[in-house]
């Protein structure tokens, strides 16, 4: 498992490369701004703020544990290992993208990691019980974990998946991230209940409200909750509070949210607090700090470097990649 | 070594009897759905297998349709091949997110990095008297959308061996039943479905179309429940002098595309006949492929029978009146003579 300093360091990696992505997303993009244009176009949703649920959860997984993601699915992307260059690659619309250019940055697939995102809200979560009902049959002791926004905890498959997981005692965790917002509209409007984790209630299986953003709290949580499903225990829904720093998607204008309110978000940031909780407990020293935002800066200029001189697809690779070619029955 | 002796199977026993040698022979193989254990199947597709490879394999589902057939796409991307077993055609608007924009499209959006090996299978059509929830046809509905393969048996030779190919496809395979055609004690079926099944496995290859009975004065071409109907209507019209090609489509996704262009070079005339609605459908589409690809050949503007653009209604005359039926097939071939 990863000792904390690796912690601090893949949380300073995600922020530096959703921070790097903000700036690469806003290239041809101005003086007016298209959701179109530019070296990488679509939708953008980025996760900085969100780096808590992502480590503190994924640092307990193993390469064949499987995790679903959704729309907004870098942080968990990158915390589960997938190849950050082809994934870079994938984000530009690039043959070297994980999916030469099909996907994009709401669909990127990485099997040898066992990662996958939709851009449907709360798609993931039938899926992740599937997986861990074929880790059962299998007698392997894999997990699987679903992430999603507590806007996805309103949708029908997420009380489906409880029901059934519960049922099948199937070795998942449900990760729902509460970041307040689902775009625009807060929890407190949208769901009848405060903690969505109270909900794990009604299918007869733990749940647990993580407060503050803390990375350490999701850890604690999140080993629990993994080491019981690997146990055979069955499921565990948890709730992860914490904090988006950009809007729902790039070019979000937030105006449904008080300058105040952000300002807040950002003085809690998660990351500073953990750099200053190592630094004082000495697992950290400040030489270890600058070391790990150079190499997490290379790493991330690495891979945009990669994405850029990647070839653009041929149109007629358009028409390819529909179905599997062959017959997979023995 | 095929079999000697005749054996006439039923529809229903002919798609559980696939299902139940494909499961003998590749333990990844597994069923859920609602009542597909102890039950057999509303329908009776999965008779004895419960019995036979008990709850770790063939396992009854709560009502939750996005739940249980989201939960294959994530098994088969970690080793299962699952056959879904969804009650109704009509039922699967709760579940088609699951569908349309997962099991679909991921092997796409994956650059082909995942696959998902599915058998969804479905009771379609109507005839009895269950109205507009319980009786469409709809496979239309999923040929549409790219990334699935639609299968339609019309008789338990080609239900047997197509499902043992849906099983064996690395892709998700719609897998369409229809309900007058199983062989169920409680539901009108048509016996012309009851054929001689080999007892050993079988693949019928998808995208190969059948001639159901040759012609060379018009085709009909067709899939599913229509088959038998438009077969008997071939036989009746001989009487009359009128020479009448079935052709039996068995897949819509593949299709086979050769196969409706050969038939119009032989024929020069062809009527559509589809249980599905008219707009946008199945029909539309078998007619725009002969005016890209055949135009030449015909001698008479194509004519489609289909269900008319309304919902399947109750009454057993409104219904009666709604579904093609050989008479009408009859009739619209005699009309198409002249």
């Amino acid at each position: 498992m990863d000792s904390y300093a690796d912690m601090y360091r893949m949380m300073c990696l995600i922020r530096f490369y959703e921070n790097r992505m903000a700036e690469v997303y806003a290239e041809g993009k101005s003086p007016l701004f298209s959701i179109a244009a530019g070296p990488v176009p679509g939708e953008m949703h980025l996760a900085a703020g969100q780096e808590p649920v992502a480590v503190g959860v994924i640092r307990h997984l193993r390469r064949d544990d499987v995790v679903t993601a959704p729309h907004r699915p870098h942080h968990f992307a990158i915390a589960k290992g997938i190849d950050l260059r082809r994934m870079t690659a994938e984000i530009f619309g690039r043959t070297a993208g994980l999916s030469h250019g099909k996907g994009g940055h709401m669909h990127l697939f990485d099997p040898a990691v066992h990662f996958s995102c939709s851009g449907i809200v709360g798609a993931g979560f039938p899926p992740a019980v599937g997986a861990a009902f074929a880790f059962r049959r299998q007698h392997r002791d894999s997990v699987a974990v679903a992430f999603a926004g507590e806007g996805a905890a309103n949708q029908g498959t997420f009380h489906e998946s409880l029901n059934l997981a519960a049922l099948w005692k199937a070795p998942v965790i449900f990760v729902i991230e509460d970041n307040h917002y689902a775009i625009s509209v807060p929890k407190e409007q949208s769901t009848a209940i405060a903690n969505n984790s109270d909900r794990a209630q009604a299918y007869g299986i733990p749940g647990v409200f993580v407060r503050g953003n803390d990375v350490l709290a999701v850890s604690e949580a999140a080993s629990e909750a993994v080491a019981r499903a690997r146990a055979g225990k069955g499921p565990t829904l948890l709730e992860i509070e914490t904090t988006r720093f950009y809007g729902h998607f790039q070019g979000d204008a937030e105006t449904y949210l008080g300058a105040e309110e952000k300002e807040k978000w950002r003085q809690s940031d998660p990351i500073p607090q953990f750099r200053d909780y190592l630094l004082a407990h000495h697992l950290l020293t400040p030489d270890d700090d600058a070391a790990i935002q150079t190499e997490v800066a290379e790493l991330v200029e690495d891979a945009i470097a990669y994405a850029r001189q990647s070839p653009e697809p041929q149109p007629a690779d358009a028409l390819t990649d529909v179905f599997a070619p062959s017959l997979g029955g023995k | 070594m095929s079999t000697t002796t005749i054996r006439k199977l039923t529809m229903a026993r002919a798609i559980s009897e696939a299902i139940a040698q494909e499961m003998d022979r590749d333990p990844s193989v597994m069923v859920w759905g609602e009542d597909v254990g102890a039950y057999g199947g509303i329908f009776g597709a999965t008779q004895g297998l419960y019995q036979q490879f008990g709850h770790d394999r063939v396992i009854d589902t709560p009502i939750s349709e996005s739940g249980f057939i989201g939960a294959a796409v994530g098994a088969s991307t970690e080793g299962l091949r699952p056959i879904v077993e969804l009650m109704f055609v009509d039922f699967f608007g709760v579940a088609m997110d699951q569908i349309y924009n997962q099991l679909a499209k991921n092997h796409y959006m994956s650059g082909g990095s995942v696959s998902h090996p599915v058998v969804l299978m479905t009771a379609i059509g109507g005839g009895y008297s269950d109205a507009a929830q319980h009786s469409q046809t709809l496979y239309s509905l999923f040929a549409h959308v790219p990334g699935l393969k639609v299968v339609v048996p019309s008789n338990a030779y080609d239900a047997k061996g197509l499902m043992v190919s849906a099983i064996r496809d690395d892709n998700p395979v719609m897998y369409f039943f229809h309900k007058g055609l199983l062989g169920l004690g409680w539901m009108p079926s048509d016996d012309w479905a009851e054929v001689h099944v080999p007892e050993e496995s079988y693949e019928v290859p998808f995208g190969k179309a059948r001639v159901a009975g040759e012609g060379t004065d018009i085709s009909v071409i067709t899939i599913g429940a229509m088959v038998p109907k438009a077969a008997r209507v071939r036989e009746q019209l001989q009487q009359e002098g009128i020479s009448v090609e079935v052709i039996d489509l068995r897949t819509l996704v593949p299709l086979d595309k050769q196969a409706i262009v050969d038939t119009v070079k032989k024929t020069h005339r062809v009527l559509i006949v589809d249980e599905d609605y008219r707009s946008f459908g199945m029909s539309g589409e078998v007619a725009a492929i002969l005016a890209e690809d055949a135009l030449d050949y015909l001698e008479f503007p194509v004519k489609r029978l289909a269900v008319p653009d309304i919902p399947i209604p109750y009454s057993r005359v409104l219904e009666q009146a709604t579904i093609p039926s050989a008479d009408k097939i009859a009739q619209t071939i005699r009309g198409m003579m002249d």
